[in-house]
């Protein structure tokens, strides 16, 4: 792999940049591999990069039936954050947070972690007991997090309304090592990782079938043919239900169509990403100079990614209370993603009752900020059958009743 | 240079002059022109810059297509950012400023020149910035912010209000040019209910421009013929100014009508936001020209040939005096013709194909215009404006044959129709090879409920481009969409044109450094090399090569650069275009306000406010509120210059010792009732509730499916088959779904019917030693400890008023609720404030509530409780039936990690110091877990200053908690210091209930 910097673009201008190189190879399918993932998402992409990096396993095919980080890795509005309230969570989150910030050198490819904070409104005094436990649950935890004033908040967030008629601003929870990341690059810079440590990912490659024999995986039937394995990580996000179904088992799993929105760019006026989770919504800036713009999911289940209006004119209305400015602006695009959304609303990293079949599934709205942390705790699982950040999210632990449930923490997930 | 010419212009008034600025300037212009035309009518060709390079821009289009003449309107708090010169029309007094530099427009220090623009190639920022690894943030992303973004951020509140509009009708037509209008009038005609909507503030579209001749007549007089025909119609409406911007499920549609935005007078709203479900939609919306793909085809002068025409023909602007045509196909002829017919010169028409011929060739040469065949533009020349062309042949590399001045070009790709209402919600399309454009395929449009298509695409959306077919295809969709015959449709006459020659790149064997500056998308700065440098680099579906070098997603959501750059991947991957496909096409058509979107629904119409009937009394006596749900309550009623905590404990004192008041109206009341209502309550709650006698209460708890406590309250039977079941104020509907969804889903033949009454009583609590003789002196009811005990009720009335009486209570004193009907509880209220005077009665808030609860070890729902907490981990396992079978919960409760003995239980703490405990604090355990977390043991669930005991109180769950009293934990401090406390009883006043059993 030909490294990026900018001595290598310097280089490449003279020649026009004719002599760049594919940033991933697109091979034909090998008939056998050690392991297959299937789903080319960055959950999907981080596994097997950490398979490789960490645990040695590089006869690794990633299997994806579109494109590369076209699923939820590239819809979502890319909030950052480990301010979790329950063990297992910021343990995972904080794990993946911690890996983000040098992930730009890891892969040698700039995915923009940027740390810029992220605040969590407290809007009622239910709120701000909620956040100052959340604050105190992080300190023990490891997770720098801090209470903050609503005076603060405005230092932090000029363009917002601390009294708004209906819900004044009463503080925040404030992490300011949290942020956002360029979703595509995550997904671009594993792909390349992968790919150069002589994986194959394969796209256009859709898994239609998959082969056990006494209990145990054998391999995945695909629209580019049959192919054998010996281990077998399901990372589908919103089609997980119908992967175990091939695999012959069902999930906790509901999938909905989550809401996001675009502003036309404009010059920088928030450094900060915002949540409120209150009136539901939530908003940051892009580098680019968009507002993005989340909030709710639709209210039935559904596979179609496309944008419904309902949602929008909530999380609009919300944002318009809490950033009276972006009226002003103008909305440039919305989309939908499929979101799988377990009975707690944290994600399932497991093994599953087919011997050799890992999942991981249920990141639901928030998954984004987890890539790097479940990639490295799903190797882990596959590789050595254990581990202790991805052990509590087993999905036995629906039937023991040991939900991991974050909904006290936040309203609105991410 | 652009000029004003001195005749014509069917758009503008010449009688009426309109001042406006432009970066301070002054300048002027007509009525009926838009900014963009009276800008270049004033000879200002520089209107922007580029957001990449900040390169100098001009305007290229005449409507909602322009990428770069993005101008802030307006000032204070009616400024917009972005907003597109060619729509927005001009008015007096109009103040415009350009976007995206500094020190100024024309001198712009980010401008980035060709030899720097060369290290910036598409995704460079993925490659560089990678170390030191500090920098990203504090370094290269601010920079990257500033020089990124377009028009200025809002500051002020916005000074205009929006509104909603709710339309339903049998067919929305979306463009009101001839197909639209041919539309509206079969579907008219046959008796639908017609919306039809244009999204300029002019009826007709670009038939006039184009010359056409309809049913015998000019088109402009066919138009004015329709419009009077369809506006004497009562089933048809007409909007100007309103866009269709979005198609979504069933028929539903967003319209996006902009009232006042070309009005110097902002009275009344500012947009209206239609939001349509209609039976079937046609999209009438016309083909937007694509630019074509040369070296410098971004630099100011260089136009839309139709653009061109626009200009000259609607608004008598002249782009340039000299300009240069360059096609492929045979419909800019007809722009080679106006600018001829307006007196201006045209030096050449350079078109791409071998052999044009047809009747506008034929005429064009007959004006004396040279005729290029089989040439392209190898370069265009200048920097910010254009100075000439150099020429060479379409089949070479560039070799430059002659040179020719001139200082505009105008150019045309052909033509894609404007497929994206089709589109939002699942239409297909399929490639037309003759046309070299993406059109509709009928046969994979978005279906509806029914299954079948809703979207009926209608004239050159559809792809039809000749004057007579765009009229007999709108006809019969118009037809179609109202279930009518088809009938006649309007006629056209019909210039014969010969057929397009795609190109792609010009020339076609273009060298790198050309490639390198032919742009495809102008607002991003997105060039023919960039896309062929994301194909080398594997970003081979349309996607990937879209964000690796954004091309397409500027403002103008790749209106004009979307197909010529999927034309250039699918060349550099060696496949065919429709192989290749087309990204996805998302609401809005085009950017819609989010004022709109939010509607009416701003400050005090944000969402309901839930007011108590006693609010206004509130308000009028210092209540200091706090949002409850939708609700305000009073957290606490302040008095002179206390502060709130002073206030609160003068209210606990002041309960406790004497007489208090609360309005608990906000307590959720729902009525359970029928014949199998007792069955449905033992369901509903942990308690066994069929046995529970007419005339008594019990406290119940309910709990979800998965077996955790969600609500809990007081149960009053009132007859045989009906029970009145009190939530928590926040709960009230929550709950009452809950008991629906249970009833409709599972329940559905037990004969139950629930009704939430919350609003429909006024109820007050009567707290304190005094309760009952303060009730006594209002008269009318027996409340004495034997006619009344402790959990029973009674009806009466109290001052005159019909009045339920719970004796209940949540603070430990001697208590009654209160309940009497919304309208009556003010009366009520003031009666005992006024009976009370000699007692000391004084009102209390929400946290006086909660502390006079914990200091009786009661616990909240959504302190003791958030969703993982089970009744046993409370103590209250006295309210779970064991006779019953099942209640729901029952086996969620059962599961492993519920069941087991090392759960977290309810205990009072004591700090050893007397303060107060901090809010959520956790108690630590010894050494740290697999992750390296500090272990626990505990939890603070609520913590207060008791004013009662004048010491801090607090309730926690705590690992085998009420086996271990007596023992001290320690609750570390987010600073890191720690807290020690005692495990305690979580009943900290009048463990007996001594005060309340009076
Ligand atoms: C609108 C929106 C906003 C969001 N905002 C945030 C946020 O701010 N912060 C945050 O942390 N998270 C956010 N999320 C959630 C986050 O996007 C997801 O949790 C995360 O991206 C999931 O990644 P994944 O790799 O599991 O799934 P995906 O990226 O969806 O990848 C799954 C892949 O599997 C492929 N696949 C499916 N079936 C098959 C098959 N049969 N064969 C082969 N391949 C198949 C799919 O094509 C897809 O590429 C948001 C989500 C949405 C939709």
């Amino acid at each position: 792999m030909k490294r990026y910097s900018a001595f290598a673009i310097a280089r490449e201008a003279l020649r026009h940049h004719t002599g760049w190189e594919r940033a991933w190879r697109s091979p034909e399918p090998k008939k056998h591999y050690d392991v297959i993932i299937i789903g080319a998402g960055g959950h999907g992409l981080a596994t097997a990069y950490h398979l490789g990096k960490d645990h040695g396993i590089r006869n690794v095919a990633i299997l994806e039936k579109g494109w590369l980080g076209g699923g939820n890795t590239g819809r979502n509005t890319t909030i950052i954050r480990s301010n979790y309230l329950q063990d297992p969570s910021a343990a995972i989150y904080e794990k993946s947070r911690s890996l983000y910030e040098t992930l730009s050198q890891d892969l040698n490819y700039n995915i923009m972690f940027s740390p810029r904070g992220v605040i969590m409104l407290a809007q009622t005094e239910h709120e701000v007991r909620g956040y100052k436990r959340t604050a105190q649950a992080n300190a023990l935890q490891g997770v720098k997090t801090e209470f903050i004033s609503p005076q603060r908040v405005k230092e932090l967030v000029p363009i917002i309304s601390l009294d708004g008629p209906r819900y004044p601003v009463l503080g925040g929870l404030w992490q300011s090592r949290g942020g956002t990341a360029r979703h595509d690059a995550v997904a671009w810079g594993y792909a390349r990782a992968c790919s150069d440590m002589g994986m194959d990912i394969i796209q256009k490659c859709e898994v239609t079938g998959i082969t056990t024999e006494g209990g145990r995986v054998k391999g995945v039937e695909t629209s580019r043919g049959a192919i054998t394995c010996g281990k077998l990580g399901i990372v589908v996000a919103g089609h997980s239900g119908h992967l175990a179904d091939m695999a012959g088992f069902r999930l906790p799993i509901e999938s909905v169509a989550l809401q996001a929105l675009v502003s036309e760019p404009i010059k920088p006026c928030m450094d900060v990403v915002v949540m409120a989770n209150t009136v539901h919504g939530y908003m940051s800036q892009s580098d680019k100079g968009e507002m993005v713009i989340g909030g709710g999911a639709d209210g039935y289940n559904n596979y179609t990614q496309r944008g419904s209006f309902h949602h929008i004119e909530e999380t609009v209305r919300a944002l318009i209370e809490t950033f009276p400015m972006i009226s002003r602006l103008k909305m440039l695009r919305q989309w939908g993603g499929i979101v799988d959304m377990t009975g707690d609303r944290s994600p399932i990293l497991s093994k599953t009752p087919v011997e050799g079949i890992f999942m991981n599934c249920g990141w639901g709205t928030g998954g984004f900020k987890a890539i790097p942390g479940s990639g490295f705790a799903m190797a882990e699982l596959m590789a050595r059958g254990g581990s202790s950040i991805a052990d509590p999210f087993s999905m036995t632990r629906f039937r023991e009743g040991r939900f991991i449930d974050e909904s006290v923490a936040a309203g609105v997930a991410h | 240079m652009s000029t004003r010419l001195a005749t014509g212009g069917r758009l503008i008034d010449r009688g009426a002059r309109v001042e406006f600025t432009f970066n301070g300037k002054r300048l002027s212009g007509y009525a009926g022109d838009t900014l963009a035309s009276a800008m270049l009518g004033a000879g200002q060709t520089l209107m922007g810059r580029s957001f990449k390079y900040h390169r100098p821009r001009g305007v290229v289009a005449s409507g909602a297509e322009e990428p770069n003449a993005l101008m802030g309107i307006g000032t204070d708090g009616h400024f917009e950012p972005n907003q597109r010169a060619t729509t927005q029309e001009l008015f007096p007094g109009l103040t415009a400023r350009s976007q995206n530099h500094w020190p100024s427009l024309e001198f712009d220090v980010g401008g980035i020149n060709k030899h720097l623009s060369r290290f910036l190639p598409a995704g460079f920022y993925y490659k560089m910035f990678i170390h030191p690894r500090p920098f990203w943030k504090h370094v290269y992303e601010p920079f990257i912010r500033q020089s990124a973004g377009l028009g200025a951020a809002p500051r002020d509140r916005d000074a205009d209000t929006y509104e909603h509009y709710y339309a339903h009708v049998d067919v929305l037509i979306a463009g009101g040019g001839i197909a639209g209008l041919a539309a509206a009038l079969a579907a008219g005609r046959a008796g639908a209910k017609v919306l039809l909507v244009e999204q300029a503030g002019h009826w007709g579209g670009r038939a006039p421009v184009d010359g056409a001749v309809i049913d015998g007549k000019p088109a402009e007089a066919w138009i004015k013929d329709a419009v009077q025909t369809l506006e004497d119609m009562d089933n048809v409406d007409l909007r100007l100014r309103c866009m269709a911007a979005g198609v979504y499920d069933h028929g539903y549609a967003l319209c996006y009508e902009r009232l006042t935005d070309h009005l110097a007078d902002k009275a009344g709203p500012r947009h209206r936001l239609w939001r349509v479900r209609a039976g079937r939609i046609v999209t009438a919306t016309g083909a937007i020209e694509r630019p074509l793909s040369f070296a410098g085809n971004d630099i100011p002068g260089v136009m839309l040939a139709s653009a061109v025409r626009d200009y000259v023909v609607n608004w008598a602007v002249s782009p340039g005096d000299r300009t240069v045509v360059v096609t492929n196909n045979d419909d800019a002829y007809r722009t080679a013709i106006a600018l001829k017919k307006a007196g201006l010169e045209v030096p050449a028409v350079i078109d791409a194909r071998a052999a044009p011929e047809g009747p506008l060739v034929e005429e064009v040469k007959s004006l004396g215009v040279k005729v290029l065949s089989g040439k392209a533009i190898a370069k265009v020349k200048g920097r910010k404006f254009v100075t000439g062309v150099a020429i060479a042949a379409q089949a070479g590399e560039g070799a430059v044959l002659e040179e020719i001045a001139c200082d505009a070009v105008a150019v045309s790709g052909g033509w894609s129709p404007v497929v994206h209402l089709w589109s939002h919600c699942g239409g297909k399309l399929t490639w037309d090879e003759a046309q070299a454009a993406f059109r509709p395929n009928p046969d994979k449009g978005p279906t509806g409920a029914d299954g079948a298509v809703f979207v009926i695409p209608a004239g050159a959306a559809n792809g039809e481009m000749a004057t007579s077919s765009v009229l007999s295809d709108a006809h019969a969709a118009g037809a179609k969409a109202a279930g009518a015959d088809a009938g006649d449709a309007p006629t056209a006459e019909v210039t014969a044109e010969g057929p397009i020659a795609p190109v792609w790149m010009m020339p076609q064997g273009a060298k790198p450094e050309l490639r390198a500056k032919a742009w495809l998308d102008y607002q991003n700065d997105v060039k023919v090399s960039d896309v062929q440098l994301a194909a080398r680099e594997g970003f081979e579906s349309v996607e990937h090569a879209k964000r690796y070098t954004t091309l397409g997603m500027a403002t103008d959501q790749g209106k004009l650069s979307n197909i010529n750059g999927l034309a250039t991947l699918a060349h550099a991957l060696g496949e065919d275009i429709p192989q290749v496909g087309t990204t996805t096409f998302r609401p809005p058509y085009t950017p819609i306000s989010m004022g709109s979107i939010a509607g009416e629904a701003r400050g005090a119409l944000f969402q309901p406010l839930r007011r108590s009937p006693l609010h206004g009394w509130h308000e009028a006596n210092g209540a200091d509120f706090e949002p409850v749900g939708h609700w305000r309550r009073p957290y606490t009623f302040k008095r002179g210059d206390e502060s709130r905590e002073q206030s609160v404990a003068r209210e606990i004192n002041n309960t406790r010792q004497g007489l208090g008041l609360l309005d608990a109206s906000t307590l959720g009341k729902i009525i359970v009732k029928g014949p199998d209502a007792g069955r449905f309550m033992d369901m509903l709650y942990t308690n066994m509730m069929s046995t529970l006698a007419p005339g008594k209460c019990r406290y119940g708890l309910m709990c979800s499916e998965n077996g955790f406590l969600m609500d809990d309250g007081v149960v009053a039977r009132l007859d045989e088959d009906t029970f009145l079941c009190h939530t928590t104020s926040g709960g009230a509907d929550r709950v009452h779904a809950h008991m629906e969804e249970w009833l409709q889903t599972e329940w559905w033949d037990w004969k139950v019917y629930t009704a939430n009454l919350t609003e429909q009583y006024a109820q007050i609590a009567v707290v304190g030693p005094k309760a009952r003789k303060v009730l006594e002196k209002l008269g009318g009811m027996d409340l004495s400890a034997e006619t009344l005990p402790f959990m029973g009720w009674a009806t009466g009335t109290l001052a005159g008023i019909p009045a339920r009486v719970f004796r209940i209570s949540f603070s430990g004193e001697l208590s009654f609720e209160v309940a009497v009907a919304a309208g009556q509880g003010l009366a009520l209220w003031e009666a005992l404030m006024e009976a009370g005077q000699e007692f000391g009665v004084m009102p209390y808030g929400t946290e006086a509530l909660h502390v006079m609860r914990a200091e009786k070890g009661f616990i909240m729902i959504g302190d003791e409780t958030e969703g993982t907490v089970i009744p046993q981990d409370l103590g209250l396992s006295w309210a779970i039936s064991k006779k019953k079978d099942d209640y729901i919960g029952k086996r969620g409760q059962e599961r492993e990690f519920l069941a087991s003995p090392d759960r977290w239980k309810l205990v009072g703490l004591q700090t050893l110091d007397g303060s107060v405990l901090p809010e959520g604090a956790y108690a630590v355990a010894e050494g740290t877990n697999a992750n390296g977390q500090r272990n626990t043991q505990g939890r603070v669930t609520s913590t207060y200053h008791s004013p009662t005991l004048d010491r801090g109180i607090a309730m926690g769950l705590v690992k085998d908690g009420p086996d271990r009293m007596g023992e001290v934990l320690t609750f570390p401090r987010v600073d890191g210091t720690g807290v020690e406390a005692r495990i305690v009883s979580p009943v900290f006043f009048d463990p007996e209930g001594e005060k309340q059993n009076v």
